[in-house]
């Protein structure tokens, strides 16, 4: 048993020292294997991101009453009083045009710019939040729509809708990032395959002549596994690298974006489960590839 | 050691390369396998080494029937007989010590025994000096020794050889063959097929020639 995992350790340094020798092809098919799967985990992070971005509306739905444009304070006042009489609504909160563009001036950083105009083009806006009980689609719509009754509301806006259509858009997404990443990871096994076909050509006459001495297949094989192994898992580190640099790149603008929305939200990398998981696809792809090149390939060589 | 009896050859071809071929060589014999270019030499090593399966017929090899032993127990098989080429068939990327170590790695043996079975095989082709060394810069006796310490490092105890003084000067063949006979006395069965007649002479050894596939003459059975 320690001399089986000792021939074993044997064989994995004698690999790495082979593909350290020729270190340029080495790179290049670690590099093809490292893009192609920069993709899907690259788009699979996003969506991820998005995705803990907005968990925080999940579900809680947010009416936004826009008033048509001279209705006066008391008008406001009186209104929001009646709509917190509404059985589903749990509170409302008045924003004035003053305050609203207090806000906007504040959020969108052109504060002066903003002074020049003549007067406020924004609309006073009752911000309506239904109870716990009240937040399912019908109840909604309901009181979506003896909110659009009353008189003074110009546009009255669900804010659920954009965020389930933004869910569902990401489990679409998610979906087409699966499928991706299964071509690609098919994509990654042809290529694997193809470096093992031509390394098992290369190697002809070495295979025939220690099957002429009493090699196995078993240990013809191993240095071919292993090289698909390491191939696989070293293009999947450069996979990792390409998508926390990307990401890294991505963080600056989205740090800005978030600040504008006043949300706490930042580019989460990849973690390390994640990070893991990439790791294993690359060695189990890689694996797979030369397995499946070596044991149509080795069948054919045979000593003459 | 090798028993064949009415063995048939005919390959893919159509061709007959061995016809009806019959011979026993016993435990610790030494032969000569003679014939004209095409008459069968190396296609009977290859049936005795399992490169190639006999059409028809009996082959019993170090006890072992061939015609029944399944294709995963052939590299088993192997490791009991020690092949000499005549192009030596080494790896030129590996040194000498590499090259004559390969049959013990292949068997997974432990490494401070390969280290002595490979020294001891290089001594005894003289080439001990030379284990650091690449193939490509020995001669090519050197080269042929290598391959032969390759073939014995594992102990076998059968030895073939096919044509191994092919490209060699009068000398160098002697040596060579001399080899083979000190092996032979070290109790290993050898067997080899060779045009030399000039060292089937020197030695005085069992001969078995073939002509076109069928074995014509054998010393022991025509005495
Ligand atoms: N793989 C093959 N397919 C078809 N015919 C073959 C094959 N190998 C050998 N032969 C034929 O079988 C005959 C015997 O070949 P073999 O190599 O055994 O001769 P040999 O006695 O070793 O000759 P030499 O002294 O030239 O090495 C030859 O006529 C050869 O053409
Ligand atoms: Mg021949």
């Amino acid at each position: 048993m320690k001399n089986y995992l000792l021939r074993h350790l044997q064989v994995f340094f004698y690999t790495l020292g082979q593909l350290a020798r020729t270190p340029f092809s080495s790179f290049m098919t670690m590099a093809v294997i490292g893009i192609t799967l920069a993709l899907p985990a690259g788009l699979y992070v996003l969506i991820d991101n998005i995705q803990t971005a907005s968990v925080g509306w999940d579900g809680k739905a947010q009416i936004s009453v826009f008033l048509k444009p001279g209705t006066t304070q008391q008008q406001a006042r009186a209104l929001e009083t009646k709509i917190r009489h509404l059985r589903p609504v749990e509170s409302v909160q008045y924003i004035s045009p003053e305050a609203a563009m207090e806000e906007f001036k504040r959020l969108s950083g052109f504060g002066g710019a903003l002074d020049a105009l003549e007067h406020n083009p924004l609309p006073a806006v009752l911000v309506i939040r239904p109870g716990d009980g009240h937040s399912d689609p019908e109840s909604l719509q309901g009181l979506v729509a003896s909110l659009r009754g009353f008189g003074d509301a110009d546009l009255v806006q669900l804010d659920l809708e954009w965020v389930k259509r933004l869910h569902l858009l990401l489990r679409l997404a998610e979906r087409g990032v699966w499928l991706l990443a299964v071509l690609l990871g098919l994509a990654v096994l042809l290529t694997i395959g193809n470096t093992i076909r031509l390394a098992i050509l290369n190697r002809r006459d070495e295979i025939e002549i220690i099957k002429l001495i009493g090699g196995t297949n078993a240990f013809i094989r191993r240095p071919f596994l292993y090289s698909g192994l390491l191939q696989g898992l070293f293009g999947a580190g450069i996979a990792w690298v390409l998508v926390q640099t990307g990401l890294l790149l991505l963080t600056g603008p989205v740090r800005e974006l978030a600040t504008l929305y006043a949300s706490p939200f930042g580019v989460q990398g990849l973690d390390t489960p994640t990070s893991l998981a990439l790791l294993a696809s690359g060695a189990l792809l890689g694996w797979l590839g030369s397995r499946l090149a070596v044991g149509r390939h080795l069948r054919e060589i045979e000593p003459s | 050691m090798i028993h064949f009896s009415n063995v048939f050859k005919r390959y893919e071809s159509g061709y007959d390369a061995l016809r009806g071929v019959n011979f026993h060589l016993e435990r610790e014999e030494m032969a000569f396998l003679t014939g004209h270019s095409g008459a069968g030499k190396s296609t009977l090593l290859k049936l005795i080494t399992l490169i190639e399966r006999p059409s028809r017929g009996h082959c019993v090899v170090n006890s072992k029937n061939l015609l029944k032993l399944p294709r995963w127990r052939i590299p088993y098989f192997r490791r009991d007989i020690g092949f000499v080429f005549q192009d030596h068939r080494l790896l030129f990327d590996r040194t000498v010590f590499d090259n004559v170590a390969l049959p013990l790695v292949v068997s997974g043996g432990n490494y401070k025994e390969t280290v002595r079975r490979v020294h001891a095989a290089l001594d005894k082709v003289g080439l001990l000096n030379k284990e650091k060394m690449y193939p490509i810069t020995l001669s090519g006796g050197e080269q042929q020794r290598v391959g032969i310490a390759r073939a014995v490092v594992n102990k076998p105890p059968l030895l073939l050889a096919d044509e191994p003084t092919g490209n060699l000067d009068e000398a160098l063949s002697d040596e060579l063959i001399d080899l083979f006979q000190d092996f032979n006395h070290h109790g290993v069965t050898v067997l080899i097929a060779t045009h030399d007649l000039r060292q089937v002479r020197r030695l005085d050894r069992r001969v078995l020639q073939l002509a076109q596939g069928q074995l014509i003459y054998d010393s022991i059975a025509d005495a």
